[in-house]
C-alpha cells in the first residue's frame, strides 16, 4: 500500500505543481489533493495549516438563508481566517457539477460541493475519496463506501403557511376555497429537487407511493383548476409580501420564514413523512484541497452539525450526538414535531418521477 | 394660428404620454421601495433598515469598482470595432452590411445560459493562460452589446448622408480617421452616446454570464448578498437601479461637455 | 475615391487594381471579423456542435427531439410572446421617444428620460417579476388599494401568472430599449420637411403617412427585430414568475441545462438553442425583404 501512495503523492504533487503554476492565491501543499483522510496526511494541525497557507476555499451554489449557511461561513472564515469565495448562489446542484467541468484548472474551480443526491450519484468520478474524522457518526445507509460523498443534512418535506390567515391541518384543507391562489412551490419541480419532492408529498398524502408520483400531479392538477394554485416561485420576498402564504418546501428551509415572518407555521402531514439529504463531496480537482478538506472537518464537527441544526435541518451525526451529548437541545427541540418513519427517494425512483413529471408536468398546471 | 392649435394639442398629447408612461414605469419601483421599508410584523413601523445593510460587505466595492471598469473598456472597445466597421462596409463593402447585421443579432438570441455554455472553453483558456481576472469578461461584453450598440448606431447613420459627407472630406485630403472622428461622429452624437449609454447599462446589468462564469460583477455581488433576507435584496436593487440611473445622467452630462469642446459640427 | 461596385470586367480590365481594391476593403471589416469569429462564431459553432451530440457520437437524436408536440408548443408560446411584447414595446416606445425628441435636445428632461429608459431596458430577472408582484399581484400594493375602494382586479383569475402577464412584465423594458435605439432616427427628422409638407398643402396626417413614416420605418423595423430578440431569448423574468414546466423555449433549455432531478440534457439544449438561431435567422430575412422594399428610394 505505502509503494502506491508515495506514486499516488508524487503525481498529485506533480499535477498540483502545474495546478499551482496556473493558479493565483496562496501555494498549496500538494500531497492534500490526494489525501482521504487527516489522520493519513500529518493530522488536523497539519490540515490546519496547510489549509491557512492556501487562504481561500471556493463554495457554490450556497444561499445564505439556506440551512443557516451565513453563519456557517462566517464563522468558519473568522476561525481559520480562509477568505470563502461564493458563486452562483442561486444555482442548482446540476448548475456546481456544470461549472466543476467548465472551471477545471482554473482558479475559481469549485472545490467542495452541496448536492442533491440525483446529482451526486450521477457524477462520482468528479469527486475525491475522504473520510471525515467523525465518518464512524455517518450512518452507513447515508455515505458512499468508498468515500466519494457523504450526506450532510436533510429534512422533511412540509407544507409551511401564514397561520394569521390560514390553518392547515391536512393536505385536502389545501383544496378548499379559502386557499384561493395562495399555494406554491419552491421552483419547477421538472429542475429543482425540492419542487420535485414537495409534489412526490404530495403523492404520497393522495394515495400515491415512492414510486408513483401520479397523484400527486393529480393533486395539484385539482390545485390549479380550483384556481388555489399559484405558479410563482417561492421566494423570501413573495413569502414576505403574501404572494405566497402556503408553500410546499423543506421544513429547514420553511423554518427560515418565522424570521421575517414571525406567524410562519410549518406542518408535516402525519401520512406523509418524506425526507431528504444532500451530500457533501469534495472536487478531484480543487484548487484549493486542504481548505476543501478542512471545510468538511469542519462541517462534520459537533459545532458544523449544530449550526445546520440551528438552520432548522437535520444534521446527519444527529443520532450519533444525541448518543454523546454533543447535539443542542435547544435547537433539536425547535424541529417540527414528525411522528411516523419517513421515506426517503432512491435513485430509480427520483429518475422515474423525474420522467413522470417532464411528460405530465405542464399539461397539469400549463392553464 | 394652425401652429398655435397644433403645439397646443402637442403639449397635451406629451404631458399625457408622460404621465401614463411615467406611472407604468415608476409605480413597480415604488412598490419594491414600500416592500424594503417595511417593518418586521404586521404593524411594526418603516425602516431603512435594508438600505444600509448595503455598507456590510467590503465585496461589494470591490464589485462595483469592477463593472464600472468592465463598463468603461467595453464602451471603448464597442466604439472603436463597431463604428469605424459600420461606416467602412456602408461605404465600400455593401454587400457585407446584411450579413454583418445579422452577426451583430446573433448575441441575443441565443439565450444567455447557452452562450456561457460556448464561453467557457474559452474563458477556461484565458484564465489558465492569460489572466483570471474579472476584466477579462470586457472580450464577452463587447459581443453582448453588439446586438444593442448596433442599432443604435445604425439609427444614426441612416440619418446622415454618409457618401457625400465622406467623399466631401476625403477629396478635401482628410484621412480616414479624421472622417469618422471629426466629421461623421459629430452629426450622429445622440446615436453614439446611446450607444454608450447601453453598454454601460448592459454591462453594469448583467448578471447571466458573470455569475456563470464564477465572476462576482456587481449584479452577482448583489444576489449573494441577497440571498440572506428578502428586505434586503430589494433595498440592493433599487439601489442598484439608482446607482446606475445617477451613473448614466452624468455621463449624459459627460458627453455634452465634450462634443462641445472637440467644437463639433452643428446638426444640419 | 468613391466605391465602384467591382464587376468581373471591371476585374479583367485593370486586373491589380480592382483585385487590390477588393482586398482592401474587405480589410477594413477585418478586426470585427477577427473579433466575432473568436468570441461569438466559435462559442456557437460549440454550441452547434453539442446539438449534433450524443452519448455515442454524432447523432440527429437531439433535432429530433424538436419536433416533440411541447417543444412546438413551446417555440409558438415563445414567438408569440416576443412578437406581441415587441410590437406593444416598438409602438410604445416610438410614440414615448417622439415625445423626448420633440423636446429640447440638451434639456433635462431628455437626459432624465434617456437615463431612465438605459437603466429600466437592462432590468429584468427575478426583481422585475417581484417588482410586478408587488405591484399588481394578489397582494400588490394596487390590488389592494383598490379592493379597498372596492374594485376587484382579478375577477377572472389571475392573468399576470400567465404569459399574458408576462407579456407586460416584457414591455417594462422593451419599451424603454425602443426608446433608446430609436431616438437617433427620430433625431435626424428635419424641421424642413415638415415645412415643406405644409408648403405643398399637407397636414399632419399626410407628413406623417407619406414622409416622416417611410423615411423612419427601415429603422423602426430594425429596432423591432432588436426587441423581438431580446424578448425571445429573455428567461430569468418567466423562471421566476411561471414554474409550470417549460412553456417557452428559454424555459426548456435552463430545464436542459440546470435540472438537478436527472432531466438534464446539455446538448438538448443546444439542439434548442440551435432553433432559436435559426427562428431568428429567418425572421431576420424577412425583415431584410422588408426593409429593402421600404428603403428602395432612400439615398444610400
Amino acid at each position: 500500500m505505502k509503494g502506491s501512495a508515495a506514486r499516488a503523492t508524487c503525481l498529485g504533487l506533480a499535477l498540483t505543481v502545474v495546478g499551482t503554476l496556473a493558479a493565483c492565491g496562496g501555494s498549496s501543499d500538494s500531497s492534500w489533493s490526494t489525501a482521504t483522510s487527516a489522520a493519513s496526511n500529518g493530522g488536523m494541525s497539519a490540515l490546519i495549516t496547510a489549509a491557512k497557507a492556501e487562504g481561500q476555499l471556493n463554495v457554490i451554489a450556497l444561499p445564505l438563508n439556506w440551512a443557516n449557511y451565513g453563519t456557517i461561513i462566517k464563522d468558519f472564515s473568522a476561525k481559520y481566517g480562509i477568505k470563502v469565495n461564493q458563486a452562483n448562489p442561486q444555482g442548482s446542484s446540476q448548475d456546481e457539477v456544470n461549472a466543476v467541468n467548465s472551471e477545471k484548472g482554473t482558479s475559481k474551480a469549485p472545490d467542495v460541493l452541496d448536492i442533491g443526491m440525483a446529482v451526486a450519484w450521477a457524477n462520482t468520478s468528479l469527486f475525491a475519496p475522504y473520510e471525515v474524522s467523525e465518518w464512524s457518526d455517518i450512518p452507513a445507509d447515508q455515505k458512499d463506501a468508498g468515500g466519494l460523498w457523504y450526506q450532510d443534512y436533510g429534512g422533511y418535506m412540509s407544507i409551511g403557511y401564514d397561520s394569521s390567515k390560514y390553518t392547515v391541518t391536512s393536505m385536502a384543507d389545501l383544496l378548499t376555497p379559502a386557499f384561493k391562489s395562495a399555494v406554491a412551490l419552491n421552483g419547477d419541480p421538472t429542475e429543482a429537487n425540492a419542487a420535485l419532492n414537495g409534489v412526490m408529498l404530495a403523492s404520497l398524502a393522495n394515495g400515491g407511493s415512492v414510486s408513483n408520483i401520479g397523484p400527486g400531479v393529480s393533486f395539484f392538477k385539482q390545485l390549479n383548476a380550483a384556481g388555489n394554485f399559484v405558479p410563482v416561485t417561492a421566494t423570501a420576498a413573495t413569502i414576505d409580501n403574501g404572494t405566497t402564504p402556503v408553500v410546499f418546501d423543506w421544513d429547514y428551509l420553511n423554518s427560515a420564514s418565522v424570521v421575517n415572518l414571525p406567524s410562519w407555521k410549518v406542518f408535516v402531514p402525519s401520512n406523509a413523512i418524506l425526507g431528504g439529504y444532500y451530500a457533501q463531496a469534495i472536487t478531484k480537482t480543487a484548487p484549493h484541497p486542504a481548505a476543501a478538506r478542512l471545510w468538511e472537518e469542519y462541517l462534520y464537527s459537533a459545532a458544523g452539525q449544530n449550526l445546520w441544526l440551528q438552520g432548522g435541518a437535520r444534521p446527519v451525526e444527529m443520532t450519533a450526538m444525541q448518543a454523546n451529548g454533543t447535539l443542542n437541545q435547544t435547537y433539536a427541540a425547535a424541529l417540527p414535531a414528525v411522528s411516523g418513519s419517513p421515506v426517503t427517494l432512491d435513485q430509480s425512483q427520483a429518475s422515474s418521477a423525474a420522467s413522470y413529471l417532464a411528460s405530465n408536468w405542464s399539461a397539469a398546471v400549463g392553464s | 394660428m394652425v401652429n398655435r392649435r397644433r403645439s397646443r394639442r402637442l403639449a397635451a398629447f406629451k404631458t399625457v404620454v408622460y404621465v401614463v408612461l411615467g406611472l407604468f414605469f415608476l409605480l413597480p419601483i415604488a412598490a419594491m421601495v414600500e416592500f424594503a421599508t417595511r417593518g418586521v410584523g404586521i404593524s411594526s413601523p418603516r425602516s431603512l433598515t435594508a438600505f444600509t445593510s448595503i455598507g456590510s460587505d467590503p465585496e461589494l466595492v470591490d464589485a462595483i469598482t469592477a463593472s464600472l471598469e468592465l463598463a468603461a473598456i467595453t464602451s471603448v472597445g464597442m466604439l472603436a470595432l463597431l463604428l469605424p466597421t459600420m461606416i467602412w462596409i456602408r461605404l465600400r463593402v455593401p454587400q457585407m452590411v446584411r450579413p454583418v447585421e445579422l452577426v451583430c443579432l446573433t448575441p441575443l438570441t441565443i439565450p444567455a445560459i447557452v452562450l456561457v455554455v460556448g464561453f467557457a472553453p474559452i474563458y477556461n483558456w484565458i484564465e489558465i493562460n492569460v489572466s483570471d481576472s474579472i476584466l477579462m469578461l470586457a472580450f464577452a461584453y463587447l459581443i453582448l452589446v453588439l446586438p444593442y450598440c448596433y442599432r443604435a448606431l445604425d439609427a444614426g447613420l441612416s440619418a446622415v448622408d454618409l457618401r457625400t459627407l465622406s467623399e466631401a472630406a476625403r477629396s478635401l485630403g482628410a484621412s480616414w480617421g479624421t472622417v469618422i472622428w471629426r466629421i461623421i461622429v459629430p452629426n450622429m452624437s445622440s446615436a453614439v452616446s446611446n450607444a454608450c449609454l447601453l453598454c454601460v447599462a448592459v454591462v453594469l446589468g448583467e448578471f447571466t454570464v458573470a455569475n456563470l462564469l464564477n465572476f462576482e460583477n456587481l449584479q452577482v455581488a448583489i444576489s449573494i448578498l441577497g440571498t440572506g433576507n428578502a428586505r434586503d435584496s430589494i433595498a440592493l436593487a433599487v439601489l442598484s437601479l439608482v446607482f446606475v440611473f445617477f451613473f448614466l445622467l452624468v455621463l449624459s452630462f459627460l458627453g455634452r461637455a465634450l462634443s462641445r469642446r472637440r467644437g463639433g459640427a452643428a446638426k444640419a | 475615391m468613391t466605391a465602384v461596385p467591382v464587376t468581373k470586367a471591371a476585374y479583367v480590365r485593370r486586373p491589380l487594381g480592382g483585385r487590390l481594391r477588393v482586398s482592401t476593403a474587405w480589410l477594413g471589416a477585418a478586426p470585427f471579423l477577427v473579433y466575432t469569429g473568436l468570441f461569438l462564431f466559435l462559442p456557437t459553432v460549440l454550441v452547434a456542435v453539442g446539438a449534433f451530440s450524443g452519448p455515442h457520437g454524432p447523432t440527429l437524436a437531439n433535432l429530433a427531439q424538436l419536433s416533440q408536440p411541447y417543444v412546438v408548443s413551446a417555440f409558438l408560446n415563445s414567438l408569440v410572446l416576443s412578437a406581441v411584447s415587441a410590437s406593444i414595446g416598438a409602438v410604445v416606445g416610438a410614440v414615448l421617444a417622439y415625445t423626448v425628441a420633440s423636446g429640447s435636445p440638451d434639456g433635462i428632461l431628455r437626459r432624465l428620460v434617456t437615463a431612465f429608459c438605459g437603466v429600466l431596458s437592462q432590468f429584468g430577472g427575478v426583481t422585475l417579476a417581484f417588482a410586478f408582484i408587488a405591484t399588481i399581484g394578489t397582494e400588490g400594493f394596487i390590488v389592494i388599494w383598490l379592493q379597498q375602494h372596492g374594485i376587484t382586479f382579478y375577477p377572472n383569475g389571475v392573468w399576470l401568472f400567465s404569459l399574458t402577464g408576462l407579456t407586460l412584465i416584457y414591455t417594462y423594458f422593451e419599451i424603454p430599449l425602443m426608446v433608446i435605439v430609436f431616438m437617433p432616427a427620430l433625431d435626424g427628422i428635419r424641421p424642413q420637411w415638415r415645412e415643406a409638407t405644409e408648403t405643398l398643402g399637407g397636414g399632419t396626417w399626410h407628413y406623417w403617412r407619406h414622409v416622416a413614416g417611410p423615411l423612419l420605418m427601415p429603422a423602426f423595423l430594425g429596432a423591432w427585430l432588436l426587441l423581438f430578440a431580446n424578448a425571445f431569448s429573455a428567461y430569468a423574468t418567466a423562471a421566476a414568475l411561471l414554474d409550470i414546466g417549460g412553456i417557452i423555449v428559454p424555459l426548456q433549455i435552463s430545464r436542459a441545462l440546470s435540472s438537478e432531478v436527472g432531466l438534464d440534457q446539455a446538448n438538448f439544449a443546444a439542439a434548442l438553442a440551435l432553433g432559436m438561431v435559426v427562428i431568428v435567422a429567418i425572421i431576420t430575412v424577412l425583415y431584410a425583404r422588408l426593409q429593402r422594399r421600404s428603403a428602395r428610394w432612400l439615398p444610400r
